[in-house]
C-alpha cells in the first residue's frame, strides 16, 4: 500500500504532541517557518469604550502608528507633535529645504531635483517586518538597498601605506590566507584530537575551496585566488583573451587593513542584505504614515508639562507660532518624546519612572551629503551602491543605490559617523564639516572628488533641536534596573520609541514598541 | 598621529557591542587625538555645549557651562564627564583619567570661570569604571 508523505504541518503537531511546544518551535526553526522578527501582525484592539480619548506626544513613526491603530480601534486620538512636520528622526533633506541646527548654524540645501541626504534612517532589513507591513500597507514603494559590495574600498592610515584597496582583495587574502594557515594546523596533526580523520578531509577540502588553495594547500597568485580577489587582466575574448592573475597583498598589511571588522559587519543579522530603501528618501515613509493620521496632528507644540490623576491626562503646551500656551486633555497618554527632551519635561510621574527616564544618555552620529557633478564612482571606479570604510573621521562614505548609469548630479553620502569622530564633525561648522568629508573622502576618488563637488549638507544629531542626540544607549546595568520600568504603563500613561524596544536606533524598534505599548495601554483602558 | 590608546578602546566597544543598532559599524577609529584642555573640550563638549560654552536650547535644554558656579567643585564635574547624566552620555570609554584632568582644568579656569586649583589624573581615576557592555 502507497503511504502518504505526512505534510510539514502534520509533522509538526505530531511533534508537538510527543515533545511539546518547544520542540515544534526547534522544528519550525529547522524549516524556516519561525520568524526572526517579533511582529505578530496589526493589533486587534476589541471593545474599546465608547468616546474615550488618547493623546499621543510625537508624530514620529512610534507616534503615528500608535494614534493609526487607536484611532481604528475606535478612540478619539490627538497628537502633539514639537516640530512643523511629521516623521520624527524619519527625515530627508532635499533641494529647496532649510534647516537650522542648535547654535543657530543655517543650511540651504540646494542639491538638484530627487536627490536627497537621509540624516537618520537610511536602510531597512528585510526582517523588520513591522516597518515593511506598514510601508506596503500606506503605499510606500521600497526600492533595494546596495548594502554589501565587494568592489567598495577599505582604507585605513595603517596599512597599505595608507592606500585604500577593493574589500573583495582584502577578503579574499585574509580568507585563504587563514584557510592555508588552518590547512597547516591539520597536516601538523593538532586538530586530530577534536575531529575524525574523516572530517578532517572534508576540512581540509572545505578549506582548499574556500580559501582557494591550490593542489598543495597553499594560498598563492594564480588565476584561483584571482577568481575571488579580482584579476590583473581579466578574462576577454576572442585572440588576446587569456586572463592574468593579480598579485596577492603582503599578509601583514592585510591583517593591519582590518578588513574582518567589515567582513564582520555585513554577517551581522541586521546588517545582512536583502535591504530597502523608499524610492525618493526615507522621508517617504513618515509621509506615508502622515497621509493616514496627519488631520490628528497640532504642529509646532512644545509639551512643558505631563500630568495624571485618577480622571485623566492634562498635558500643557506652547504653540510655538502663536506664543501662547494650551492644556490639552484625554483619558489616556501614549508619549513618543525622546528620553534627552522628556527627562527635562515637568510630569508627576513616579520617581521610579523618572529616574529611568533620566538613566539613558544618547548617542552622537553624523551624516554629511555631498552632490556631485557626475558619478565618478560609477564610471571611473565601478562602483554601484555600496560602502567604502575609512579608518579617518567620516567612517565611511556610501553611494547612491538608484538611478544607476545616470546623468547629471548625484548624492553620496559623504560621512557616516558615532562616538569620537562625530562629536568633532558634530563640533564643526557645517561649512567645516564639508570641508573634513572633502579632505578625507578624497582619499577614495582622489581625481573627482573635490573636482567634480557641487554642494553639501550635514547632520549632527547633536543638534538637531527637537531631538539633541541620535539614538538610547542602553547597557547591560540599565536594562537591568530601568528598562521594564521605562515601558511598564503608569496610571494612564506609556511610553513608546525606539528608546522603549531592544531594536534601539531602528525604525523597526519604534514600531514594535508602539504597538506593545498600545496593546497594554489598551488592557489597562478596558480595566478602567 | 600617534598611537593612542583609543583605538584598543574602539575595539572593546566593536567587541562589546555587535551592533545592535543601525550605526556606522568598522571605521572612524582613527580620529585625531586631541591636545591640551582646549582641543579636548573642542573635539567633545563644544557638539552640544557649543564654542562659547554657553549651551543651547531646543526642545530640551544643554547647559551652559560658562560663568556656571557649579565648576567650583571639580568632583562635580568630574563625575558629570565620567558617568553622564540625562541625554549625556559618559565619556569614561572615550577620554583618559588624564584626559578628563585636563579638560576639568580647563574648564574651571576658562569661559567665565576661575577655580584655579588643579585635579589630577589620579583624582579622576576613582570615578572612572570599565566600559559599559552596551545592548
Amino acid at each position: 500500500m502507497e503511504r502518504q508523505t505526512p505534510t510539514r504541518r502534520q509533522l509538526l503537531n505530531a511533534i508537538g504532541l510527543i515533545g511539546g511546544t518547544s520542540a515544534v518551535y526547534a522544528m519550525m526553526t529547522t524549516f524556516g517557518h519561525a520568524e526572526e522578527t517579533r511582529f505578530p501582525g496589526p493589533p486587534k484592539l476589541d471593545g474599546a469604550r465608547k468616546g474615550a480619548s488618547v493623546i499621543v506626544l510625537g508624530a514620529g513613526l512610534a507616534g503615528m502608528l500608535a494614534a493609526y491603530e487607536l484611532e481604528k480601534a475606535g478612540y478619539k486620538v490627538t497628537i502633539l507633535e514639537y516640530q512643523g512636520r511629521a516623521g520624527g528622526r524619519n527625515w530627508s533633506l532635499h533641494g529647496g529645504d532649510t534647516y537650522t541646527e542648535l547654535g543657530g548654524a543655517t543650511q540651504k540645501v540646494t542639491f538638484a531635483k530627487g536627490n536627497y541626504l537621509n540624516p537618520g534612517p537610511w536602510r531597512i532589513p528585510y526582517h523588520h517586518r513591522t516597518l515593511l507591513h506598514y510601508c506596503k500597507a500606506f503605499g510606500v514603494e521600497l526600492e533595494p538597498f546596495i548594502q554589501f559590495n565587494h568592489n567598495g574600498f577599505v582604507h585605513n592610515i595603517d596599512a597599505f601605506g595608507g592606500k585604500p584597496q577593493r574589500f573583495k582583495a582584502l577578503a579574499a587574502d585574509f580568507e585563504g590566507n587563514v584557510a592555508e594557515l588552518l590547512s597547516k594546523s591539520i597536516n601538523q596533526k593538532t586538530l586530530d584530537t577534536q575531529l575524525t580523520p574523516e572530517d578532517l578531509e572534508r576540512l581540509k577540502e572545505a578549506l582548499r575551496n574556500w580559501g582557494m588553495l591550490d593542489g598543495d594547500m597553499r594560498y598563492t597568485k594564480n588565476l584561483r585566488s584571482s577568481s575571488h580577489r579580482g584579476y590583473d587582466l581579466a578574462p576577454g575574448g576572442g585572440v588576446p583573451a587569456a586572463p592574468r592573475p593579480s598579485d596577492l597583498f603582503p599578509l601583514d598589511d592585510v591583517l593591519k587593513s582590518g578588513v574582518w571588522n567589515q567582513m564582520a559587519l555585513y554577517m551581522n543579522d541586521e546588517m545582512q542584505t536583502t535591504m530597502f530603501q523608499p524610492k525618493g528618501g526615507m522621508d517617504m515613509i513618515g509621509k506615508g504614515f502622515a497621509k493616514q493620521v496627519g488631520h490628528l496632528v497640532t504642529y509646532n507644540a512644545k509639551v512643558t508639562k505631563l500630568m495624571q490623576d485618577k480622571s485623566g491626562v492634562a498635558v500643557t503646551y506652547t504653540d510655538m507660532k502663536k506664543g501662547v500656551t494650551a492644556t490639552a486633555n484625554a483619558d489616556f497618554c501614549v508619549c513618543t518624546i525622546p528620553l534627552t527632551v522628556l527627562s527635562q519635561i515637568q510630569t508627576n510621574l513616579p520617581d521610579k519612572k523618572q529616574r529611568a527616564i533620566r538613566a539613558v544618555p544618547y548617542s552622537n552620529s553624523v551624516k554629511i551629503g555631498l552632490e556631485m557633478r557626475r558619478r565618478f564612482w560609477e564610471e571611473d571606479a565601478h562602483i554601484y551602491g555600496g560602502h567604502s570604510f575609512t579608518s579617518q573621521e567620516i567612517s565611511q562614505i556610501s553611494y547612491p543605490n538608484s538611478n544607476f548609469f545616470g546623468d547629471g548630479p548625484a548624492v553620496l553620502l559623504g560621512a557616516y559617523s558615532s562616538g569620537p569622530a562625530a562629536y568633532r564633525l558634530a563640533g564643526m561648522t557645517p561649512e567645516e564639516r564639508i570641508e573634513a568629508a572633502l579632505a578625507q573622502g578624497s582619499v577614495f576618488h582622489p581625481e573627482s572628488y573635490r573636482k567634480e563637488f557641487v554642494s553639501g549638507a550635514s547632520v549632527a544629531w547633536s543638534r538637531v533641536p527637537w531631538v539633541m542626540g541620535c539614538c538610547a544607549r542602553w547597557n547591560e546595568d540599565t536594562r537591568r534596573e530601568h528598562y521594564q520600568e521605562l515601558v511598564a504603563v503608569e496610571d494612564r500613561t506609556v511610553l513608546a520609541g525606539e528608546h522603549a524596544s531592544y531594536v534601539g536606533c531602528w525604525m523597526e524598534g519604534s514600531l514594535l514598541s508602539s504597538l506593545d505599548a498600545i496593546t497594554r495601554l489598551h488592557q489597562r483602558a478596558l480595566e478602567a | 598621529m600617534k598611537r593612542s590608546f583609543l583605538p584598543a578602546l574602539a575595539f572593546l566597544a566593536a567587541l562589546a557591542a555587535p551592533a545592535f543598532a543601525d550605526d556606522p559599524g568598522p571605521g572612524g577609529e582613527r580620529p585625531p587625538v586631541p591636545k591640551g584642555g582646549h582641543q579636548i573640550y573642542v573635539f567633545y563638549c563644544q557638539a552640544c555645549h557649543m564654542a562659547d560654552g554657553k549651551g543651547a536650547a531646543g526642545a530640551a535644554v544643554f547647559p551652559s557651562l560658562a560663568s556656571n558656579p557649579r565648576m567650583g567643585t571639580a568632583v562635580y564635574a568630574i563625575n558629570l564627564i565620567e558617568k553622564g547624566r540625562g541625554g549625556m552620555p559618559w565619556f569614561s570609554d572615550q577620554l583618559t583619567p588624564a584626559q578628563v584632568a585636563e579638560l576639568v582644568n580647563y574648564l574651571r579656569t576658562n569661559m567665565g570661570n576661575n577655580y584655579p586649583e588643579p585635579v589630577t589624573a589620579e583624582q579622576v581615576l576613582p570615578f572612572s569604571k570599565p566600559p559599559l557592555r552596551e545592548r
